[in-house]
């Protein structure tokens, strides 16, 4: 058992899933696709960032508990060039926001982001009456995933990164370059 | 000693002083200008060894301003609270007491930041947290477009 067998019907969110299926690629090409994709999604390296609460639950996912190796992502990449997702663990304030974006910004392509706990969503408990808090990540940085709670469980962030997974499954390598426009945020 | 010689002493100090007691400590009330009289004397004199300052709190009290001392004493024990406020909301202006505390140093830069309370001879007065394009953020009368309320 364990959740890396996850089923399909599991699954809280089927109908974006299937909206984002592309359907009448040639059949070389898709199985291509299946093939890189299922490269790509099994080594997500994230980019070690947390500022906050969200990051010591991040930390005890990788620990042997709940462990986010069996998935292929416990090799942190302190360097934003080497590394394919972020996980935006903790409160964003107005003094890191500007390098919260740099450090996205000098990722390279492909890249995915993943909003974890309320902070990151709208701010949190800050939202309201914080003079120094960014009322959601997704006012800097396009966002790929949330993931609610305050903090979110260990089995809430992998269930988050399987979500991202299937996301990336459904990518071909035709859609490559309307993919990385909608990640243009300017 | 005990609360009632503890505030006798302190009345003892200068007549310009309130002392009253409050829940939990003896609360002084003093002008600004006779802040740093006062807490050298509570820091030397023999009955009193105010020697640690706990904090140094800022205030915007709606119409005026004003700081709040914690003071403890190793040797003795007791603790005391004074308090002082200025109706200047311009240029509040209030005695550093850095040069009795060292710790007030940090605490006086953190009021300065984000309530702009002056502190004069301060040695080194300037924000702690904030960059300089930010108001005051602690003041009841500060505005802030971002900010979301219901």
């Amino acid at each position: 058992m364990g959740i890396k067998g996850m089923k399909y019907e599991e699954f809280g969110d089927n109908e974006s899933l299937e909206l984002l299926r592309e359907s009448g690629t040639n059949v070389l090409l898709a199985t291509i696709d299946d093939v890189i994709n299922w490269g790509r999604k099994n080594s997500l390296w994230p980019l070690t960032f947390a500022t906050s609460c969200c990051g010591i639950e991040m930390m005890q996912t990788g620990a042997p508990k709940h462990d986010f190796a069996r998935f292929g992502m416990e090799v942190y990449r302190a360097s934003p060039r080497q590394a394919d997702v972020i996980v935006v663990a903790g409160t964003i304030v107005k003094k890191m926001a500007p390098v919260l974006k740099r450090l996205y910004d000098e990722m390279s392509e492909p890249k995915y982001v993943v909003a974890m706990g309320a902070c990151t969503i709208t701010g949190g408990p800050f939202c309201l009456h914080s003079y120094s808090v960014v009322n959601g990540v997704d006012q800097i940085i396009p966002v790929d995933v949330y993931i609610p709670g305050c903090p979110p469980r260990p089995q809430a962030l992998l269930y988050g990164m399987l979500q991202l997974q299937r996301l990336i499954e459904t990518e071909t390598i035709k859609s490559r370059k309307i993919r990385i426009a909608s990640h243009n945020y300017e | 000693m005990d609360k009632i010689q503890l505030a006798e002493f302190i009345k003892s100090l200068d007549s310009d002083l309130e002392v009253k007691e409050g829940k939990q400590y003896t609360e002084v009330t003093v002008p600004p200008s006779k802040i740093h009289s006062l807490a050298s004397q509570l820091r030397e004199k023999e009955e009193a060894l105010f020697d640690f300052l706990d904090c140094i709190t800022g205030v915007d009290y709606g119409h005026d301003l004003g700081v709040i001392y914690h003071l403890r004493s190793t040797k003795y024990q007791h603790m005391v609270v004074i308090k002082s406020r200025t109706t200047d909301r311009e240029n509040p202006l209030f005695d550093s007491v850095s040069d009795i505390w060292e710790t007030a140093n940090l605490h006086e830069r953190e009021a300065f930041d984000l309530l702009g309370i002056k502190f004069a001879n301060h040695p080194d007065l300037r924000r702690l947290f904030l960059n300089s394009s930010w108001g005051f953020p602690l003041r009841k009368d500060y505005v802030d477009n971002d900010m979301i309320t219901w």
